[in-house]
């Protein structure tokens, strides 16, 4: 039978021959084969929580993209282009490029130099325990929940794909996160992110490939997108296809968002916000082994998730031009996952839009390369869950045991701590995931709590490094007025959707660009409070704001170097490609 | 890539690469031999033949320049 009638006859999207098992086994046996090995090089606090600060500017970059590649991201996009177009190529172009190179060349000398062991920890030296409070539970609160979510996505992701039972899922893929975080610490979860790195591109590669020769080429992959839609009646169908030139109005593109929208909520807020502050990605480049590496690793970061769009981004946008239903000819349209997934979604054989990877992914790949493809996405999966548990584990030791309990704790105290804590971290995380399985909604509401937290955060530290005159009752009201207004104004349009029109500037906002605006204003609301308040406070003596701000830091030169060694010069090397991408795709 | 350590990364990814772009391969030239009677889409292309053979260059050529040998040659060269 031909493969395509198969997806479309089965309950489950693939199904996996004895050289995909062996790959999958393969690889589980190696991530666990690298925690052992790296059991012995784990012995002190900066050993393990900080990778021993001393990994070069290559794994460090690898390592802070992959923190951000994992399975929900690739899977979670790839549906988006579907649903979206290429709009979503924004999440990774001016949603990171920017901001990456923000952090790399504005921000990170800051951290290096105050060697903070997370941006939780930057908040105690800039403004006092308040803000590192605030900031230190709501992030451990997160990442965990994070984990299970993870967790919880890669079972039924395993369940839709492969028939896999949940419960084997989660307890397999817990087990092996437990085991090599536990013994390895953040080098063991670097490692596994560098790892998971090659295995994304290996396994996904095939599909822009493989899927441009079948369309005939970008050309030809708009022509059918374009034939396509127009035979479903879309509106706007030519606005899949276009980056920018479709923003000057709300209505003209399927987001319902304007370039302001994705300018200043995206670009300016909630990516600066995310790429500088979301401590799961910063503690990557925190563990690089000098300045110069540390400045280096997100422009790397940055120069390779430019690139991403093309195994993410374009297989989505392949799905709309050549998914058909084998049997009728006709259009095959994706649906949401809460339709899809279903016990009527499945019985009419439906997907949903976060499946066209996997459904990609059998259309082109036999035998060992879906294997391949498969452990991909496992190991997309288990990273996300090991980057939010090793997160959490420092976070809990050095910025809330360390600070309220136990204030003298030794260094191997500490790393005993952070072993135990990293198996409770992954217990909770099994809690949470089987939450999400009683109630999936729960899943939304999660990773919405986990945006209203990082907008104003990012005004918080950036208004710490760059204006002295912040007080630290500024920083902490203003993190608490910011994230409180984010939190208003998302109750606010769920329990009124009318609301929309005043949050998003329009009652065509869909969910992402209600995101963008509801961060910008929460942004702008934890700035206002935090200046207001400044003012009206007494700030700290210079002298306690040395290495923590701007103008009183004396940033460290990096040794003279070749311009192929220079920061600066890759920064703009990146840059210029980023200008070029837009205007090729506008 | 770390200082203390005969393993590196490197040496890890080629290792992965290698294993994995071996059976890719090895099923690839089987497939060509006894085509299957379900096909992949382009399946004239056998993917699998020259995209395993890049993943197992690729991961021998890591494995070899990042070996446990070469490693504590270097910083036996180093110390």
């Amino acid at each position: 039978m031909n493969p395509a009638l198969l997806l479309l006859s089965s309950n489950t999207l693939v199904h996996l021959s004895g050289v995909d098992i062996a790959i999958i086994i393969f690889y589980f046996a190696l991530v666990l084969g690298i925690g052992l090995y790296l059991k012995e090089q784990a012995n002190t606090g900066e050993d393990f929580f900080m990778a021993g600060r001393e990994m070069t500017a290559w794994v460090a970059g690898l390592a802070f993209l992959s923190a951000n590649l994992g399975s929900l991201e690739l899977m979670g996009w790839a549906g988006n282009s579907y649903k979206y177009g290429i709009l979503a190529a924004h999440w990774y172009w001016i949603g990171a490029i920017p901001s990456m190179l923000f952090l790399a060349l504005v921000m990170m000398p800051f951290y290096y130099v105050c060697k903070t062991h997370s941006v939780p920890g930057y908040l105690k030296l800039r403004y006092g325990q308040g803000a590192q409070a605030i900031s230190s539970i709501s992030f451990a609160f997160m990442t965990v929940l994070m984990s299970g979510i993870n967790m919880y996505a890669m079972a039924v992701v395993m369940k839709v794909v492969l028939g896999w039972n949940m419960h084997f899922s989660i307890w397999v893929s817990a087990i092996t996160v437990a085991a090599y975080v536990a013994l390895g610490g953040l080098r063991s979860a670097i490692f596994n992110e560098v790892l998971q790195f090659f295995l994304i591109w290996a396994g996904a590669l095939l599909i822009p490939i493989l899927g441009l020769i079948e369309a005939g080429g970008w050309s030809g992959l708009q022509a059918k997108i374009l034939h396509n839609l127009t035979e479903l009646n879309v509106p706007n169908p030519g606005s899949y296809t276009h980056l920018w030139s479709t923003l000057g109005n709300f209505n003209n593109n399927p987001m319902g968002i304007n370039w302001a929208g994705i300018v200043f909520g995206l670009g300016a807020v909630i990516a600066m916000g995310y790429w500088t502050t979301d401590f799961l990605v910063v503690q990557r480049v925190l563990s690089a082994k000098d300045l110069r590496s540390a400045e280096l690793a997100p422009i790397i970061g940055a120069a390779f998730k430019m690139m991403v769009p093309l195994i993410v981004i374009l297989p989505g946008l392949l799905g709309l031009a050549l998914l058909r239903d084998p049997h009728t000819g006709g259009l095959i349209r994706l649906v949401p996952a809460n339709i899809a997934w279903s016990d009527a979604g499945q019985a009419q054989g439906l997907h949903g839009y976060d499946e066209v990877l996997p459904l990609m992914l059998a259309r082109y790949c036999g035998p060992g390369l879906l294997g391949l493809g498969i452990t991909a996405l496992i190991a997309g999966f288990m990273s996300g869950m090991a980057g939010n548990v090793s997160a959490f584990t420092t976070v809990l030791i050095y910025d809330i045991y360390g600070v309220f309990i136990n204030k003298n704790a030794t260094d191997e105290k500490k790393v005993k701590l952070g072993r135990h804590w990293t198996f409770w971290g992954v217990v909770i995380s099994i809690g949470a995931a089987y939450i999400a399985a009683g109630k999936p909604s729960i899943m939304d509401y999660v990773q919405s709590l986990f945006s209203f937290f990082i907008a104003p955060l990012f005004g918080t530290v950036l208004l710490g490094m760059l204006w002295k005159r912040a007080t630290p009752a500024g920083g902490w009201t203003g993190l608490l007025a910011g994230t409180l207004s984010s939190i208003g104004m998302y109750t606010w349009v769920k329990l009124d959707p009318n609301a929309v029109r005043y949050v998003a500037l329009s009652m065509d906002a869909q969910d992402q660009a209600q995101n963008m605006f509801r961060a910008l204003w929460c942004f702008l609301v934890c700035v206002i409070v935090t200046v207001v308040v400044s003012y009206l406070t007494t700030p700290k003596p210079d002298s306690e704001l040395k290495d923590v701000v701007y103008g009183l830091t004396p940033i460290p030169k990096v040794q003279h170097v070749s311009i192929f060694h220079n920061p600066l010069f890759w920064g703009a090397v990146v840059a210029i490609v980023f200008v070029i991408l837009q205007i090729i795709f506008w | 890539m770390k200082s203390g350590s005969h393993l590196s990364i490197w040496f890890f990814t080629g290792l992965c690469l290698g294993v994995n772009g071996a059976l890719i391969f090895a099923t690839g030239i089987y497939e060509t031999l006894y085509p299957p009677v379900e096909k992949v889409v382009r399946y004239d292309l056998h993917a699998n033949v020259w995209w395993g053979g890049i993943l197992l260059i690729v991961g021998v050529f890591f494995s070899l320049r990042f070996s446990p040998a070469r490693e504590r040659a270097r910083m036996a060269g180093n110390s």
